[in-house]
């Protein structure tokens, strides 16, 4: 479980987020939505250290984040930012074995060897793995990333905007592996997202964000109404549901 | 198994060295090969201090064409060098013991680096235009610097740092040859254990701290090796800006990796190489003595350039 207890972050003297309480509990699969420049990537890197917390609390379990050590935490929580550098001269493989760096400090052994090849097969990198990261598209890039996140096999993955440069079939089976992994090894996933239609279909729970405020948070039954999204993106959003039973959201 | 690459580049050096040693040998053969001999340790210590120093730098920056020179380094030594002069007098300076003062001047140098650079580099990392600014910055600051300080000091003192200004591979001395290999022994202690270490700083701030390396520690302590390594190659021979950025684009190009177990050895043994190769051809070919940098600094430079034109190089 993670605990946010009145958080608040300024950056310049500009107020970034502002008096934010919020639990995550554990298990499942959170949506992390709201407007570009709403705090979203803020509040994940305060919850993933790569932020200092200038006021306020977070705890992870009830132990105060500030006090795990960097190489404990690493063990708990996988993060992967929205913005991914391209270190040159990297293979993707060598980049998803990085993920098990936390457990090996650098000496891998036959079981991590397996858990990157695994990890490979699952995110459908098979084909790419000896190719550099810089001469892959963006999203065989991202996707790398959130194997390498994957193979860190920590009770926690925190992923802002997976889903950007993927197309439609990588997006679903990404989210479908998340679905699962929460499912079936009882992780706890916190996911940056834009689009409506999959935070609805896939998340458990749903936490809004606007202007550096919490908006909203919820199961996703409860919050993911008309009006309240409406309000959230200040723009009109519809939804319906289908013959066959799915709720389409309708923004374009 | 050692890599196949790494074989071949270390027989390289045996020829390099056995080519440099034993070419054109005669007369009194073993107070020549004594001589040499000294050089030829100068010429290795320096490479693998050059091509170290870059490496771990270009590791720590994120790009391929920031070398500890080109961001000032070098000329940062120069004025810690004649700050101390300045500080302890021209006599005070020359009675310290040359070890001591070795060290002396490479601990300065490595808090005044730690001081200075740590903060551009937390800022300005990807930024590459901002740090090739700030490079030429702090070297024009510090050269001017050093001239300011020349000027207070009397000429007689100011003889003793000028030999330092100039890079020269005819004038090596015994005295700095060891101290120089102390620390370069030191350094290297360090390293070894943490090549994967360096493996992750290379991933960048962010995914390294998500694989839970302290990567603001590793950071200032890179910055104190690499300053150690610049001191070890100013000291002994001078400022050199290009050989750096030629060794470690060689040492990329051929080992395509981006493990440092791998490519902090090639890159020294390709920069010994050169040296070796390079002073050995310079001395009997051509009979001259100190036009290497010249060569190196000139080919070095055009890369440089053709680098920056490309500007694709991260
Ligand atoms: N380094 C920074 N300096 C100044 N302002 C920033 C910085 N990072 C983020 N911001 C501002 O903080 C706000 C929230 O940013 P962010 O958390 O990235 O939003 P989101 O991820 O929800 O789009 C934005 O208004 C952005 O302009
Ligand atoms: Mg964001």
């Amino acid at each position: 479980m993670i605990e946010i207890e009145n958080l608040s972050h300024q950056i310049g003297g500009k107020p970034i987020l502002s008096g934010i309480d919020l639990t995550l509990p554990t298990g499942g699969v959170t949506a992390l939505i709201g407007p570009n420049g709403a705090g979203k990537s803020t509040l994940l890197k305060l919850i993933s250290r790569h932020l200092s917390l200038q006021s306020g609390a977070v705890a992870l379990d009830g132990v105060s984040l500030a006090s795990i050590p960097a190489d404990q935490l690493a063990l708990k929580l996988a993060t992967v930012s929205q913005e991914v550098g391209v270190a040159s001269r990297l293979r993707i493989k060598d980049l998803v074995a990085f993920g098990r760096w936390p457990h090996t400090k650098g000496r891998p052994d036959k079981a991590d060897h397996y858990v990157v090849d695994r990890t490979l097969q699952k995110f459908g990198l098979v084909d790419l793995q000896n190719r550099f990261l810089d001469e892959v598209s963006g999203g065989q890039r991202q996707r790398a990333f959130v194997a390498m996140a994957y193979a860190q096999d920590t009770d926690w993955l925190l992923l802002d905007e997976p889903l950007n440069n993927l197309d439609l079939v990588h997006a679903r089976a990404l989210m479908a592996e998340l679905k699962r992994m929460a499912l079936e090894d009882e992780k706890s996933i916190v996911i940056v997202l834009h689009d409506l239609n999959y935070a609805v279909a896939w998340a458990d729970r749903i936490v809004g964000l606007r202007g550096g405020q919490l908006e909203m948070s919820g199961k996703v039954k409860t919050v993911a109404t008309s009006e309240i999204l409406s309000a959230l993106y200040e723009t009109k959003i519809e939804v319906e549901d289908t013959a066959s039973g799915r709720r389409v959201w309708y923004y374009s | 198994m050692p890599d196949k690459r790494l074989l071949w580049l270390g027989s390289g050096l045996v020829a390099a060295t056995a080519l440099y040693l034993l070419w054109g040998l005669g007369g009194r053969v073993w107070f020549i090969l004594e001589l040499r001999g000294i050089k030829l340790a100068g010429l290795v210590l320096v490479g693998i201090a050059v091509a170290f120093a870059t490496v771990l730098f270009q590791t720590l920056s994120g790009n391929r064409i920031l070398t500890p020179a080109i961001m000032g380094f070098d000329a940062l030594f120069l004025l810690v060098q004649a700050s101390l002069v300045l500080s302890l007098g021209g006599f005070g300076y020359a009675q310290l013991p040359s070890v001591l003062l070795f060290g002396v001047n490479s601990g300065a140098m490595m808090w005044a680096s730690v001081l200075l650079f740590a903060a551009v580099l937390h800022r300005a990392r990807h930024d590459i235009q901002l740090m090739i600014l700030v490079g030429v910055v702090f070297g024009l600051m510090f050269r001017s610097l050093t001239s300011f300080i020349q000027r207070l000091i009397a000429p007689s003192e100011f003889a003793m740092i000028q030999g330092a200004m100039f890079a020269q591979f005819s004038g090596i001395n015994r005295v700095e040859l060891r101290a120089a290999s102390l620390l370069l022994l030191m350094v290297l202690i360090w390293l070894w254990p943490r090549m994967a270490v360096l493996d992750v700083v290379a991933l960048g701030r962010a995914p390294a701290r998500s694989l839970g390396l302290d990567y603001d520690r590793v950071q200032m302590q890179m910055l104190c090796v690499i300053a150690a390594l610049v001191s070890v190659s100013t000291a002994l021979v001078g400022p050199i800006t290009f050989l750096g950025l030629l060794v470690a684009s060689l040492t990329h190009t051929l080992m395509r990796t981006h493990r440092h177990a791998l490519l902090l050895p090639a890159s020294a043994l390709i920069a010994a190489i050169i040296l070796v190769s390079g002073q050995a051809v310079f001395e009997r070919v051509l009979r001259m003595q100190s036009t290497l940098t010249v060569v190196i600094e000139f080919v070095g430079g055009l890369l440089f350039l053709y680098l920056l034109a490309r500007g694709k190089l991260r």
